[in-house]
């Protein structure tokens, strides 16, 4: 070959239509949230930026929160659609330092959906609801013709009464502060694709999905300085700790071999070309708290069943600001970024 | 987890890191080939484990990086018509094409699927008899044999409603275009571990005598990374320059002779342009004359349009390895990976995207040095 040809073209950014990424939980939701949210619906709650707006009525300081969910299959090995429209809502109020009392939903049915199916769904929510102590105490129902739908779409509102006793949030975080996740990661995103991907394992990896408000209420009565709780869903523990570390401009530095991955999680991952950092979970949470608790909180934690598994991976440090990095199993460090994009499997 | 967390082992890495460091007296640059090695060495971070006279270069084997223009065009062309199912690996969805991305097409209406294997988009075009399905062959040697099996099935079953739009390379030709460079500066390679489960390394002998560099076969894992590049440094000091093999658990002199067969059977060598290189001779496969059938290209007879070049875009030195990503001023301000300038800051086996997504830390002013604090 005589001369090396350089060509490099330029593509276009898509930014002009949604993708499937704008809901990934990654940077383009950021960037949908900041150009067109923040900017029509500004006020104080709102930019707090966290899992639900805390409000004070009549001295009374509440929680309020929402979200929807689009889950394909509507049911999956450890839950349902149900499950996760229920314990997700709760887990953002839980988030807020707040006990979850009561539950909107939303129903969009597509035509032609299975009322069996609905029956199992719907099911799922009572028990869920009762295990989380919530009440569903308002609904709506809308239909949706055939092809417009994907069987069940569901929203669910709450309310829940803020008990922590300082402002938990970003805004609290410092360095010095230690980094615990609840449980083991990657779970319920595992749980999902095998499914979708027609996977089996050795042992059935079953959905994470619980609500989390009892071990958080065990941190707060146990005394816990607890400065930041965010649930490990969409986008994972990844993305989570990015948006904390750029909302409350530290940095962070986690150890991969401290990260909680259950090894049929870790060998499905690997098969599918996937990250468990990144991937989503339902019923794990982080909890960012001062330094001299650090101990306490795994006790506190690992007394609840559902968090038997909790570890410390990690601390908050000065700098650099905004950037989270990960020492690697064989001792290298690097950035640990935000999902960009969806999380696609590489060719080779 | 067994047979992954062996070839993780920090204590492991940590005594081949000392060994390179005893061996090394000289300073030597030495290219991995393939992406998934590049992956690798930047998100685990190898490159803090190996001293400062080793310099890794990242090669041209990132088949998402590689693969021209014009194809994805394409590709974009063809799932306009409404036939058309139009399957390919994930990553090849995020490659923007002269106007947009397949997500981007896919996201206005396209039936565009992710598939893990090019026999389930043979799959699809079985149970959906009344469309066309067609197959994006992307990659090197490592994902030829299930292309070509897909498309010697769908003939054997006569399959009519099923195509390949092919976009195979080869790795040899591109590693003597590399060293034939006059600005070339690679001393040793990291040969491409599962390229050679299929090929073997015997093609890599002659390469390895014409240009008296070091051919080390190498595996994916950390501690196979730290190994070949061990061996390679051990060569170079040596004064050798032979065809090693670090990934014995994988790879035959010979290769896998039946996969080889089935390549051979359905494609033939043909010349390629490689994105960000140009063309190089004899670098890549296209369907036989007897396969031509299944050739999507000329199912659909789709034109390509010339494409517009960015003379900021440093990817073709990039990809041979003569810049560093971040020695480009567009490196993660006006190039990142939700606004590439080029492929290598597409694919996570890009060499851009790989050192934004993962080494940034490195290259970010003086709030970069981290205290190495209390997490270790």
């Amino acid at each position: 070959m005589k001369e090396v040809n350089l060509s490099c073209p330029v593509p276009r950014p898509a930014d002009d239509i949604v993708l499937l990424a704008h809901g990934g939980g990654g940077k383009l939701t950021n960037q949908l949230i900041e150009r067109i949210f923040l900017p029509a619906f500004a006020c104080a709650p709102l930019e707090a930026r966290h899992d639900g707006a805390a409000l004070e009525l009549n001295g009374q300081r509440l929680a309020f929160t929402t979200d929807s969910y689009v889950v394909r299959p509507l049911v999956f090995p450890g839950g349902t659609i149900g499950d996760l429209a229920v314990n997700g809502t709760v887990n953002d109020l839980a988030m807020c330092g707040a006990r979850p009392l009561y539950l909107s939903a939303g129903f969009i049915l597509e035509e032609g959906l299975p009322l069996e199916t609905l029956r199992t769904v719907v099911e799922s929510m009572r028990a869920s609801a009762a295990r989380a102590g919530v009440q569903l105490v308002t609904g709506d129902t809308k239909v949706v013709d055939k092809g417009k739908g994907d069987g069940v779409f569901i929203n669910t509102a709450g309310i829940g009464v803020i008990e922590a006793g300082t402002a938990i949030g970003p805004a609290a975080v410092r360095a010095g502060d230690v980094i615990i996740v609840s449980g083991d990661l990657g779970a319920h995103g595992v749980a999902i694709l095998s499914v979708r991907e027609g996977l089996e394992f050795e042992a059935p990896v079953e959905s994470d999905t619980a609500p989390l408000w009892e071990p958080v209420e065990a941190l707060l009565k146990g005394g816990i300085e607890v400065h930041c709780l965010r649930d490990l869903t969409r986008g994972g523990l990844a993305s989570a700790l990015n948006e904390i570390a750029a909302a409350a401009r530290v940095g962070m530095e986690i150890a991969e071999r401290a990260v909680p991955v259950r090894e049929v999680v870790r060998g499905a991952c690997e098969i599918l070309g996937l990250d468990p950092l990144y991937v989503a979970n339902e019923g794990r949470f982080a909890a960012i708290v001062a330094g001299q608790d650090a101990e306490r909180t795994l006790e506190l934690l690992r007394a609840d069943p559902l968090c038997a598994n909790a570890a410390r991976i990690g601390v908050v440090t000065g700098s650099p600001r905004g950037m989270v990095t990960i020492e690697s199993r064989v001792g290298g460090r690097r950035v640990l970024d935000m999902l960009s994009g969806e999380q696609l499997p590489r060719i080779c | 987890m067994r047979f992954l967390d062996e070839y993780r082992d920090s204590a492991a890495a940590a005594q081949l890191a000392r060994s390179i460091r005893k061996t090394v007296c000289r300073p030597w640059t030495l290219m991995e080939v393939c992406g998934g090695q590049t992956h690798t060495i930047v998100k685990s971070g190898l490159m803090d484990l190996l001293p400062s006279e080793v310099t890794l270069v990242h090669g041209p084997g990132c088949p998402v990086c590689v693969t021209p223009l014009e194809l994805i065009d394409k590709a974009i062309a063809i799932t306009a018509r409404p036939e058309t199912i139009f399957c390919s690996f994930g990553d090849m969805l995020r490659v923007p094409g002269s106007a947009k991305s397949l997500l981007e097409v896919k996201a206005a209406g396209a039936d565009i699927r992710m598939v893990y294997s090019p026999l389930d988009a043979l799959k699809l075009a079985r149970t959906n008899p009344s469309r066309e399905v067609v197959f994006f062959a992307v990659g090197f040697e490592t994902t030829a044999p299930a292309n070509a099996m897909a498309v010697w099935q769908a003939e054997r079953e006569g399959v009519r409603n099923f195509s390949i739009l092919v976009a195979h390379v080869l790795v040899p030709p591109a590693m003597e275009a590399i060293l034939s460079s006059p600005n070339c500066r690679i001393h040793g390679f990291l040969a491409a571990g599962h390229v050679c489960t299929v090929m073997g390394w015997e093609e890599y002998e002659p390469i390895s005598q014409r240009w008296h560099v070091p051919i080390v076969v190498t595996g994916f894992e950390p501690l196979d990374l730290l190994e070949g590049v061990q061996m390679a440094v051990a060569q170079l000091e040596g004064g050798r320059a032979e065809v090693e093999n670090q990934y014995r658990r994988a790879v035959k002199r010979e290769g896998n002779r039946p996969a080889q067969h089935r390549i051979a059977e359905v494609f033939e060598i043909a010349p390629r342009k490689w994105r960000g290189i140009g063309e190089i001779p004899a670098s890549g496969l296209r369907l036989r004359e007897r396969y031509r059938a299944f050739d999507a290209e000329a199912r659909f007879a789709v034109a390509a349009t010339p494409a517009e070049e960015s003379s900021e875009c440093i990817a073709g030195l990039v990809l041979q390895g003569l810049k560093k990503p971040f020695e480009c001023p567009a490196f993660g301000t006006r190039c990142t990976p939700e606004t590439p300038l080029g492929a290598p800051m597409v694919s996570s086996e890009g060499a851009c995207a790989a050192y934004y997504l993962y080494g940034r830390h490195k290259h970010e002013g003086s709030e970069s040095e981290l205290p190495r604090a209390a997490s270790r």
